[in-house]
């Protein structure tokens, strides 16, 4: 399909912009010339040209609106329409972030609530909403973890981290100046509670958990986890990117956790939009929340007010309040569905997973033989051993059934990982087409490795050289 | 309501293949004492109809202005129809980070093109998929900076929007930098003689912002000139992207990194979020530069597509040696920003141009009212700083007649003696200049 | 299968490679076993000229679209030369990860520090043992 660039001609036009009704002094005498650009290479083509590019090119992408989604560890559930058109509303929309507060108690009613329910569903005192991502939320949790111990005068220099952990809580912890130390998991795909005692020096800030974690299982040991923490003087931090599996059932502040950051766009539904904007607040006990981000919004009588009067703060994260039109729709979400609907979402959800690991057990390896929560992991190892075929073959061949292949090679302590996360608003039969398709791959990787090894067939382009992409970058076009 | 589909019948069957009584058995890993035994504290559930005269409500209870005279880091542009049709395809937005190339072609293809576009409005030769904004663009761009050069002094101009100099300031304390800070000069532009004094071998990043926080535009070309001089790293920011159709290209003028927001290409206001982290650099900094970047290929049959490309920069890789740990970015953000680019086309010069003239009328319209004049000499975009009678008086009669005021300067710049900050895009008309104009009379 | 690794050389648990060259520096590199491991080479981060560097200390990175390693200096040294031709072909490390898919010439501090280092048998050993 051609570029946009490609498909430019000179002169033409879609955006009309209206006639001046100000005097029109020349650039140069109000600016200076030496600060004006020469030249402006943008594309030029008609309305209907660039309504045809973008069409085309949508109907190459594949949303959860056309078809299942099992990535493991992104909660891909379905976007509820009402959301979008909710967050439409111009009330929303057309606000200035600096409008006067009298101007803006709607929105500041909504965040204050939001941050109210968050708190109740987590277990949590308080919630910032600033954070843009769930990433972001890590980073201003760790800041949380660092300016506890600076406030008490300790130097800590590391926090710990499971084998099984998404790779931005390495990273996050080591953006604030921490050491990371790994903690092994056990054969049965929990924290090996011997070597964090081992790990566990008055150095230790803090442990950072994922629960359940990226196998899909909760952590069994969860209290005494907890314990060996505390007793340390350390604060346990919840990755609740999983969180998916537990609303509504336990919560993470009971659990003994001190920090949380949620990812709206997962457990709340707000839509992923083919790679954000999603949206990481954080929450934390008590004692923490003199740490949060400002500014904070506050209610005084019934006026909702913004207020930067939090001097132990770890300060701004980023500019302007956070992603307001996310929380919308987050808002939307927890307000429909009430606490009963909260609780039949990690319900469905396990359900959903340990029933597609039912159904795939036998024809693809169990990484671990257990109860899964919202999530299970298989192993492609066995398709390896015997063909030759790569869980990276298996995943393209899916793509030719018409679904999103699982999210795979992660975590890293399991070899040839294939992580299946359904959801709670899939169908049976959605699920039933999914592991039949699964389940043909896998007789076709005995059959006819070949033809596995060489998929996608049906898609719009054939695999793609990434090596290639890599060695000889070309990120952006040069030729026209 | 809620959207799980399941009946009782679908619940029982699929508990019996997986040979359990009911759904209890499923969580029984958590201990007992843990587990809830009653719901939630939350509000009874809304049907669709009831969510819908509630939120609508909510919305109501906030109150739109007439006009807005604010910029300070958020504009309100026009937003072609055309945007809000494409990134409602639910085919982008209820898709996922384009991990799986051949079935993701469509938003590949539109990141590359944006990346493009604003290697071009900036003058660089690499711009990546987005960050959360423009604030943390900025602060991940001098932590780069830093990490690059082994070097943990950051000087960030004081004309550099307040907002991200605090967000600069947080990431450099969680690292470990120190931040120090240029005073600007009597045009309004970054003190250069100060830059001077202040740059020595410990600096590994200047970090400006052009047009600045006062609207006044910086001249960048001698600015590069001073930092490279020092082996530091030269960091240009914008707030308004729309600038870019006019001004000369930051990269052109020696730039290593342009970083901005991009909220103005196509974008609400969205009370503050979600907006666009523009980050561009030079190709030295291609293979270190955090976030998503797409890149041209083939596929096996030699057809051009494209993929995600040098992903061991990034933390799902390269995990504690990250240089930053982004995964989720502002995508349709960004999807926006582009289709508005292709909608203007160079028609953004036009529209750049008219934004210059407006803030131009209101400017001198209001610089004939007694006690009102223009705080800086410096040539300005579509922004511009006063200094007025009372600031606080100003703003509080525009709001009373339904109006959103200008920025008032006094807490962020003390050292001003009061001041205000307004901005004139293309969406003021010259009926509600005058009107503004008129109630400072 | 990975090539045999030659005699004319000592080998690190890491899977480098040091060769003396005469005159007290050594080439080294990273092992064929090692570039197997990595699949497609697609970038080597080499190291600047006259870097001083300890053994064991990451002197390189070599990064395949999926993963990205470090390089540990074999011995201790000043970087004397590195392989400019990696820039344009880093599949040099792949196709000849003992001869062109060389990364870089170091300078012994401590020639002693070579015979700590295993031979060409000890190696093949230690990857039968070790695949990973």
């Amino acid at each position: 399909m051609e570029l946009i660039f490609e498909k430019s001609r000179p002169g033409r036009t879609a955006g009309a912009i209206p006639a001046g009704d100000v005097p029109e002094t020349p650039l140069e005498t109000l600016i200076g010339a030496e600060y004006l650009r020469d030249a402006l290479n943008l594309p030029e083509l008609a309305e209907v040209d660039i309504v045809r590019h973008y069409t085309r090119l949508a109907r190459r992408n594949f949303g959860v609106d056309v078809g299942f989604y099992p990535l493991g560890s992104c909660t891909m559930k379905y976007n509820p329409k009402i959301h979008e058109s909710v967050a439409g509303l111009d009330g929303f929309t057309a606000l200035h972030p600096y409008a006067p507060e009298a101007f803006a108690q709607g929105n500041l009613q909504l965040l204050y609530e939001l941050a109210g329910y968050l708190s109740e569903i987590c277990g949590m005192a308080d919630f910032t909403l600033q954070p843009a991502a769930g990433a972001h939320g890590e980073l201003a949790g760790v800041m949380i973890i660092k300016k506890h111990f600076e406030r008490k005068g300790q130097r800590r220099s590391t926090i710990l981290i499971p084998d099984t952990a998404h790779g931005t809580n390495p990273a996050s912890v080591a953006l604030c100046g921490f050491q990371v130390a790994t903690v092994r998991s056990d054969e049965e795909g929990g924290i090996d509670i011997r070597h964090l005692r081992e790990l566990m020096t008055g150095d230790v800030a803090g442990l950072m958990l994922t629960n359940p974690n990226t196998l899909g299982l909760f952590e069994r040991n969860i209290e005494e986890v907890a314990d060996v923490v505390h007793r340390n003087g350390g604060l346990l931090y919840c990755d609740g990117a999983n969180a998916n599996a537990l609303v509504g059932i336990t919560r993470p502040g009971d659990l003994g956790f001190d920090i949380i950051q949620l990812n709206l766009h997962k457990t709340f539904s707000t839509p992923h939009g083919s790679g954000g904007p999603g949206s990481g607040p954080v929450g934390v006990k008590r004692n923490l929340v003199p740490f949060l981000p400002v500014p904070r919004v506050v209610k005084r009588g019934k006026q909702y007010r913004w207020s930067d009067d939090f001097p132990h703060s770890i300060g701004r994260v980023r500019a302007f309040h956070g992603n307001f039109n996310v929380m919308v729709k987050a808002y939307t979400y927890i307000r429909s569905l009430g606490a009963a609907g909260i609780r039949r979402v990690s319900e469905n959800a396990v359900l959903n997973a340990n029933y597609v690991k039912e159904r795939l057990r036998g024809h693809y390896r169990l990484a671990y033989d257990r109860v899964c929560m919202h999530e299970c992991v298989f192993t492609g190892e066995r398709q390896l051993q015997e063909s030759g075929v790569h869980t990276t073959d298996i995943a393209k061949r899916l793509l030719d059934y018409g679904f999103h292949p699982p999210t795979i090679y992660f975590p890293l302590i399991v070899r040839e990982a294939i992580m299946i996360e359904p959801t709670e608003t899939e169908s049976k039969e959605t699920l039933d087409e999914f592991c039949e398709a699964m389940i043909s791959i896998a007789r076709e990787a005995k059959e006819n490795p070949e033809l596995v090894r060489s998929a996608p067939l049906t898609t719009p382009v054939r695999r793609l050289d990434d090596v290639l992409a890599a060695r000889k970058p070309d990120v952006c076009w040069t030729l026209c | 309501m809620d959207y799980v589909p399941h009946t009782p019948e679908d619940q029982k069957e699929m508990l019996r293949t997986i040979g359990v009584e009911a759904l209890e058995a499923l969580f029984t890993d958590i201990p007992e004492k843990y587990r809830l035994k009653g719901l939630l504290e939350l509000p009874a559930p809304l049907a669709e109809q009831e969510i819908w005269q509630h939120m609508s409500r909510l919305a109501a209870s906030n109150r739109l202005p007439g006009a807005t005279l604010t910029g300070a880091g958020a504009y309100r542009h026009y937003i072609p129809a055309v945007v809000s049709h494409v990134v409602g395809r639910s085919e982008f937005y209820t898709a996922y980070t384009p991990y799986q190339a051949e079935i993701s072609q469509g938003i590949l293809q539109a990141i590359y093109e944006y990346q493009t576009m604003i290697t071009r409005l900036t003058g660089t030769q690499v711009a990546n998929a987005s960050m959360y904004d423009g604030a943390t663009a900025m602060a991940e761009a001098a932590v780069l900076s830093a990490k690059s050069l082994g070097r943990s002094r950051l000087l960030a101009a004081r004309t550099v929007h307040p907002e991200y100099r605090k967000v600069v300031g947080t990431y450099a304390w969680a690292n470990g930098y120190e931040c120090a800070e240029i005073p600007f000069s009597p045009t309004g532009q970054l003190d250069r003689d100060a830059l001077r004094e202040l740059l020595d071998d410990r600096a590994a990043a200047v970090l400006v912002q052009s047009p600045n926080f006062f609207g006044v535009i910086e001249d960048i070309g001698p600015l590069a000139e001073l930092t490279h001089r020092r082996g530091a790293l030269l960091v240009a920011g914008f707030s308004d992207p729309t600038s870019l159709g006019i001004l000369k290209a930051p990269g052109d003028a020696g730039a290593d990194f342009v970083v901005g927001e991009g909220q103005g290409f196509g974008n609400p206001l969205n009370y503050g979020g979600p907006y666009l982290g523009i980050l561009a650099s030079t190709e030295a900094f291609m293979r270190k530069i955090p976030g998503r970047l797409v890149g041209a290929t083939v596929d096996r049959e030699g057809r051009r597509g494209y993929v995600l490309t040098l992903q061991t920069r990034e933390q799902h890789i390269r995990r504690e040696k990250a240089t930053s740990n982004i995964c989720s970015n502002e995508a349709l953000c960004m999807l926006a920003a582009a289709v508005y680019l292709a909608v203007l086309g160079k028609n953004l010069i036009k529209l750049a141009a008219l934004n210059v003239w407006k803030a131009n009328y209101l400017k001198e319209a209001l610089a004939a009212l007694p006690g009102w004049r223009p705080l800086f000499t410096g040539p300005v975009y579509n922004e511009f700083a006063m200094s007025c009678p009372d600031a606080r008086e100003a703003n509080r009669r525009w709001e009373r007649a339904g109006l959103i005021g200008g920025y008032d300067l006094s807490k962020d710049y003390p050292e001003l003696g009061g001041g205000i900050l307004l901005c004139a895009t293309e969406m003021l008309r010259r009926e509600d200049m005058d009107k503004a104009v008129a109630l400072m009379k | 299968m990975a090539k045999p690794s030659p005699q004319d050389r000592r080998y690190t648990k890491e899977h480098e490679w040091a060769k003396p060259d005469g005159g007290g520096t050594v080439t080294m590199g990273i092992t064929d076993h090692a570039q197997e491991l990595l699949t497609d080479v697609v970038y080597v981060e080499l190291p600047a000229v006259g870097r001083r560097v300890r053994q064991q200390e990451p002197i390189a990175v070599v990064e395949s679209v999926k993963s990205v390693s470090d390089v540990y200096a074999p011995v201790s040294g000043e970087v004397v030369e590195v392989n400019q031709a990696l820039e344009a072909a880093p599949e040099l490390v792949n196709k000849d990860a003992f001869g062109a898919g060389w990364i870089a010439k170091i300078r012994m501090e401590a020639p002693a520090e070579l015979d700590g280092l295993m031979t060409a048998e000890q190696y093949e050993e230690h990857i039968k043992t070790n695949p990973h």
